[in-house]
C-alpha cells in the first residue's frame, strides 16, 4: 500500500540556519506513527513542511503521492493538524472556534463534536482568551478529531492536559485509528508514545537516527545487568557483548549488547550464581541512548560537550 | 490555481464579524464631521469669512495645511472641504485602512492563527484575498458615507460629492494594497504597520511641500496618492484623471503583494531575522535598560520622520516672508512694517511656532504609546513573568513612563532642530537652538499625557478616551476657529496653551509649564497607586 506520508532526504534552511538536513520519514497507512526528538530538532519544521506552510529547499515530500506545497488544499480536505501551541481568536468562544475550522475543513461530525466536547470536559461557550494552555489544546483537538479525516497530524497535543484528559485523548486516537485514521504523533510523553504508537521515527538535528517498531529499537540498546555469582571480573569484560564492568563488593553491574547474553550465560554454566537481574532499556534510556547517540554523530553538539569536558577539567585542576 | 482561494469566502465572512463595529465607527465619525463642518462652517463664517480663510490658504504654509488651492479665488464651503478637510481625511482613511490589512493578515500569522487556519483546506492566497475584500468593503462604506453626507447637506454639484467620498475610498484603497504588500515583508506586524504607515507620512509630506511651493501643487503633490485625490480638482473644475494613477498604483501593490505571498513560508518575513547576541548587556539586565532597548528602533523612526518633516516645514519660511511682503494689506492688520526685517522673522517664526505645536500633538502620540506597550505585556503574560521576579509593581510602570518621557523629550527637541535648520536660512542661524529650546516647553504637556495613558492603563481601562482627547487637540488647534468651537473651549485646549515662542523670547508665561508638570506626577502617582490595586488580566 502507499505510504500516506513519504519523505526523502528533506532540507529546509532558515537564512543560514539548516533546520532539516536530508530527513527521512515513511508512515503507511493505519499506523500511529510516532515522531520524537529533543527540543529544536526539526519536527514542528518538518510537520510545517507536511502542511505546505513551508516550502522545502530540497529533497521529496508526498503527502498522499501528492505534493504538499502545490496540492497543498487539497490534501488538506484529509487531513487535521492540531498545533503544540494553539492560539485562538481572542474575541471567539471556543465552540465559534472549532466551528470556524471545521467549518473551513467542509464541516464536522455534528454527533462526535457533542461527544467529544463532553468527553474532554470543555465548556464552548468562553471566548478564546479566557482559556488556559489545555483548554486552548481541547478546542483544536476537539475540531480535529470531530472532523472525518484520513490523517490527523498532532504537534505535542498533550503538553499541556492533565492525566485524566491524557487518558480521554489517548481513547480518543484510538477510536481514530479504528476508523481508519492513520496519525502522526510528535511527543515527548513517553507513556503516550508507548500506549499509541505503532512505529516511531526519532530525529535530531534535522536527520532521522533511528526509525523502527519500539521492540526494534530495544534491540539496537543494551540491556543492564547486575550479577552476583563466583566469576572473576576479567573473564565477563573479555567479552565484546559486555561494557561498562563495575565490580563493587560481590556484585558485578555491566550492560550487554542486545543478544550477546548467551556468551555471559555460557561463562556462568557451572558457577554458583546467587542472583541475576537482566533489566530491558526502559523507553527513557532508549530516547536518552538515541538523543545522546545522534550527538555523537553530528559534530554541533561538540560546543555543549566540550564545555562539559571544560568544567571536569577545572574540577579536576582544583582538586 | 483556482485551490489557491479556497476558503476564501467564510474567512472573510469572519473578517467582516469580526469588523462588524470597528469599520462602522471610523466610517460614522467621519460623516458625523462632515455634516457638522458643512452645516456649521457657512453660518459661521459667512461669505466675507470664507474669502479672508482662502487668503490664508493662498499662503505656502496654508497650502502645505491644507490643499492645492484649486478654486480658492471664489472660496465657497465646497472649495473648503476640498481644499481643507479632503487632505486630512484621506489620512483618517489610509490609516483604517492599513491597519485593517495588517490586523487580518500578518498579525493572525504571528499569532499563530493563521497556521491552524491554513492547515485546513485554505488555499495560499485565501487569507490576503479576504482581508481585501474586507478593504473594498470598508472603503465602499466610506465612500458611500462621505459621498451621501455631503450631498446630503447639500454640496453641488452632486457629481464632485460622491467622487470626493469614491476618492477617499480610493485613497484607503492605495493604502491598503501599500499594506497587503508590506505584511509580506516583515514577519511582525508593527513592524508592516509601521512601513505602511511611513508610506501614509512620506505622501502627505510630499503633498504638503509640493502644494506649498506653487499654487496647483508641484510634481512632489502628484507623487503621493493622498494628492491625487487633491488633484481631481473636486468642486473646482472635475476631472478624473487622476483616479487612473490610483487605479495603477493598486494594481501593482496588490500583484507584487500576491507574487510574494505564493512564495514565502507561512510566519516567515522576506526581510531577514537577524541573530542576537547571546547574553544580555549589564543595560539589558535592568527594567530601564531593557525598555530602553526596545524602544530604541521606534525612537529612531520618529525621529528621522520628525525631522524631515521639520526641516521641509521650516524651508517654507523663506517663500512665506515673501508672500507676506506681497500682501500689505495683511501685513497692515497684523500692524507689521514690511521694511522692518525683524517684524517680519517674528511674523514667520509665529507661524512656525504653529508648526511647533503640531509636532508636539504628534510626538504626543509617541508619549502615549508606552502604555499600549505595557498592555502588550500584560495579554501575552510577559508582565505576569517580570512581576514574579524582584519587581515593584510602581516601577514596572515607571520605568517606561520615564523612557517614554525622555524619549518623547528627545522627539521634540529633534523636531525642533529640524525646523530651525530650515528655517535658518529665512530667519537666521540662532533659529536651530531657539526652536529647540522652544520645543521644550512642550515636555512638561507630554509628560502629562504620557501619565495619563499610564493611568488609564493603570487603572485597567482602554486608552479610546485619551486618543479621542488628541484628536479633539487636533481638531480644535487647527480647525477650532474655523467651526466657531467656543473660546471657552478652544482656551482649554492644552496645546495652544503654551505659548512656547514667547518663552524662548523671554517674556511668556510659565504658569502652564508648572502645572503640566504638577499634574504629570499626580498622574503617574494616581497610575501607580491603580496599579498596585488591581488583578492582572489572565
Amino acid at each position: 500500500m502507499e505510504p500516506v506520508i513519504e519523505i526523502e532526504k528533506l532540507v529546509k534552511n532558515f537564512g543560514r540556519v539548516r533546520a532539516l538536513d536530508g530527513l527521512n520519514l515513511t508512515v503507511a497507512p493505519g499506523e500511529v506513527h510516532g515522531f520524537l526528538g529533543p527540543n529544536g530538532a526539526g519536527k514542528s519544521t518538518t510537520i510545517r513542511v507536511l502542511l505546505g506552510l513551508l516550502r522545502a529547499d530540497a529533497g521529496t515530500t508526498r503527502l498522499f503521492g501528492g505534493d504538499p506545497w502545490k496540492d497543498a488544499v487539497d490534501l488538506h480536505r484529509r487531513l487535521a493538524y492540531v498545533p503544540g501551541d494553539v492560539t485562538l481568536w481572542p474575541k471567539l468562544t471556543g465552540g465559534e472556534a472549532i466551528d470556524l475550522l471545521g467549518g473551513l475543513r467542509g464541516g464536522l461530525n455534528a454527533t462526535r463534536r457533542g461527544e467529544l466536547l463532553e468527553r474532554f470536559d470543555l465548556d464552548p461557550t468562553r471566548k478564546g482568551r479566557t482559556y488556559s494552555k489545555g483548554n486552548r489544546q481541547k478546542v483544536a483537538l476537539v475540531a480535529a478529531l470531530a472532523s472525518d479525516v484520513d490523517l490527523l497530524i498532532l504537534d505535542e497535543p498533550t503538553s499541556g492536559l492533565d492525566p485524566l484528559m491524557e487518558l480521554v485523548f489517548q481513547e480518543t486516537v484510538r477510536e481514530a485509528v479504528a476508523r481508519g485514521a492513520t496519525i502522526l504523533l510528535s511527543s515527548h510523553i513517553l507513556a503516550e508514545v508507548e500506549a499509541l504508537c505503532s512505529r516511531v521515527t526519532i530525529i535530531r538535528d534535522g536527520a532521522d537516527v533511528q526509525t523502527g517498531t519500539l521492540s526494534e529499537l530495544r534491540r539496537l540498546t543494551r540491556s543492564s545487568v547486575v550479577l552476583d555469582a563466583d566469576v572473576a571480573p576479567d573473564e565477563l569484560s573479555v567479552l565484546d557483548a559486555v561494557h561498562s564492568l563495575t565490580a563493587d563488593d560481590s556484585r558485578l553491574r555491566f550492560s550487554v549488547d542486545d543478544g550477546g547474553m548467551g556468551a555471559v550465560l555460557s561463562v556462568l554454566a557451572g558457577r554458583t550464581v546467587r542472583s541475576l537481574t537482566a533489566t530491558p532499556p526502559s523507553l527513557e534510556e532508549l530516547f536518552v541512548h538515541h538523543y545522546g547517540a545522534a550527538a555523537d554523530r553530528s559534530g554541533s553538539d561538540g560546543a555543549g560537550r566540550g564545555a562539559g569536558a571544560e568544567t571536569t577539567r577545572k574540577a579536576a585542576h582544583r582538586a | 490555481m483556482s485551490t489557491a482561494f479556497a476558503g476564501t469566502g467564510r474567512l472573510a465572512v469572519s473578517m467582516l464579524r469580526a469588523d462588524r463595529v470597528r469599520v462602522p465607527v471610523w466610517v460614522l465619525v467621519m460623516v458625523a464631521f462632515v455634516a457638522y463642518a458643512a452645516g456649521g462652517i457657512p453660518a459661521v463664517m459667512g461669505e466675507e469669512g470664507l474669502q479672508a480663510r482662502a487668503e490664508v490658504m493662498k499662503e505656502p504654509a496654508g497650502a502645505m495645511m491644507a490643499g492645492p488651492g484649486y478654486g480658492i479665488e471664489d472660496y465657497s464651503i465646497e472649495i473648503l472641504m476640498a481644499n481643507e478637510m479632503l487632505g486630512m481625511f484621506a489620512v483618517m482613511v489610509a490609516i483604517m485602512s492599513l491597519l485593517l490589512v495588517v490586523r487580518h493578515t500578518r498579525a493572525e500569522e504571528e499569532a499563530g492563527r493563521t497556521e491552524l487556519v491554513r492547515a485546513a483546506p485554505v488555499g495560499r492566497y485565501a487569507q490576503l484575498t479576504a482581508a481585501l475584500i474586507v478593504l473594498v468593503a470598508a472603503n465602499a462604506a466610506v465612500a458611500l458615507g462621505m459621498g451621501a453626507a455631503l450631498v446630503g447637506t447639500g454640496m453641488e454639484p452632486v457629481l464632485d460629492a460622491w467622487v470626493f467620498g469614491a476618492g477617499l475610498g480610493a485613497v484607503g484603497l492605495v493604502f491598503g494594497a501599500a499594506a497587503a504588500l508590506t505584511v509580506q515583508l516583515s514577519s511582525n506586524a508593527r513592524a508592516a504597520s509601521g512601513m505602511a504607515g511611513a508610506l501614509v507620512g512620506a505622501a502627505y509630506v510630499l503633498r504638503a511641500v509640493g502644494d506649498a511651493q506653487a499654487p496647483g501643487g508641484s510634481v512632489l503633490s502628484w507623487l503621493s496618492p493622498i494628492g491625487w485625490v487633491q488633484q481631481m480638482r473636486i468642486f473646482a473644475g472635475l476631472r478624473l484623471e487622476p483616479a487612473w494613477l490610483a487605479a495603477g498604483a493598486v494594481v501593482v501593490l496588490v500583484s507584487a503583494a500576491y507574487a510574494l505571498a505564493a512564495r514565502r513560508d507561512v510566519g516567515a518575513g522576506l526581510l531577514p531575522e537577524r541573530r542576537g547576541r547571546a547574553n544580555a548587556t549589564p543595560a539589558g539586565r535592568t527594567l530601564l535598560g531593557l525598555t530602553a532597548r526596545l524602544e530604541r528602533p521606534r525612537l529612531v523612526w520618529w525621529a528621522v520622520g520628525l525631522f524631515v518633516f521639520g526641516a521641509l516645514t521650516g524651508s517654507l519660511a523663506g517663500p512665506m516672508s515673501e508672500v507676506m511682503r506681497e500682501q500689505p494689506q495683511l501685513l497692515a492688520v497684523l500692524g507689521v512694517d514690511p521694511g522692518d526685517d525683524d517684524a517680519m522673522a517674528n511674523l514667520v517664526s509665529e507661524a512656525m511656532g504653529m508648526f511647533l505645536m503640531f509636532f508636539a500633538m504628534a510626538v504626543a502620540v509617541y508619549a502615549a504609546a508606552a502604555a499600549r506597550g505595557l498592555l502588550g505585556d500584560e495579554t501575552a503574560c510577559r508582565s505576569e513573568l517580570a512581576l514574579s521576579a524582584v519587581m515593584p509593581r510602581a516601577w514596572w510602570l515607571g520605568a517606561p513612563l520615564l523612557v517614554s518621557l525622555l524619549g518623547s523629550t528627545a522627539l521634540l527637541v529633534v523636531s525642533g532642530v529640524g525646523l530651525g535648520a530650515g528655517a535658518s536660512a529665512a530667519i537666521g542661524p540662532a533659529a536651530v537652538g531657539d526652536f529647540a529650546l522652544a520645543a521644550l516647553a512642550y515636555a512638561p504637556l507630554l509628560a502629562c499625557w504620557a501619565a495619563a495613558a499610564m493611568l488609564l492603563y493603570g487603572a485597567g481601562r482602554g486608552s479610546a478616551v485619551l486618543w479621542v482627547a488628541l484628536i479633539a487637540a487636533f481638531v480644535i488647534g487647527m480647525y477650532g476657529r474655523l467651526l466657531d468651537v467656543p473660546q471657552a473651549v478652544q482656551d482649554a485646549e492644552p496645546f495652544s496653551m503654551v505659548d512656547a515662542m514667547a518663552l524662548v523670547g523671554g517674556d511668556g508665561d510659565w504658569t502652564p509649564l508648572w502645572v503640566a508638570g504638577i499634574v504629570a506626577a499626580v498622574l503617574s502617582a494616581a497610575a501607580m497607586i491603580a496599579f498596585r490595586r488591581r488583578d492582572l488580566a489572565a
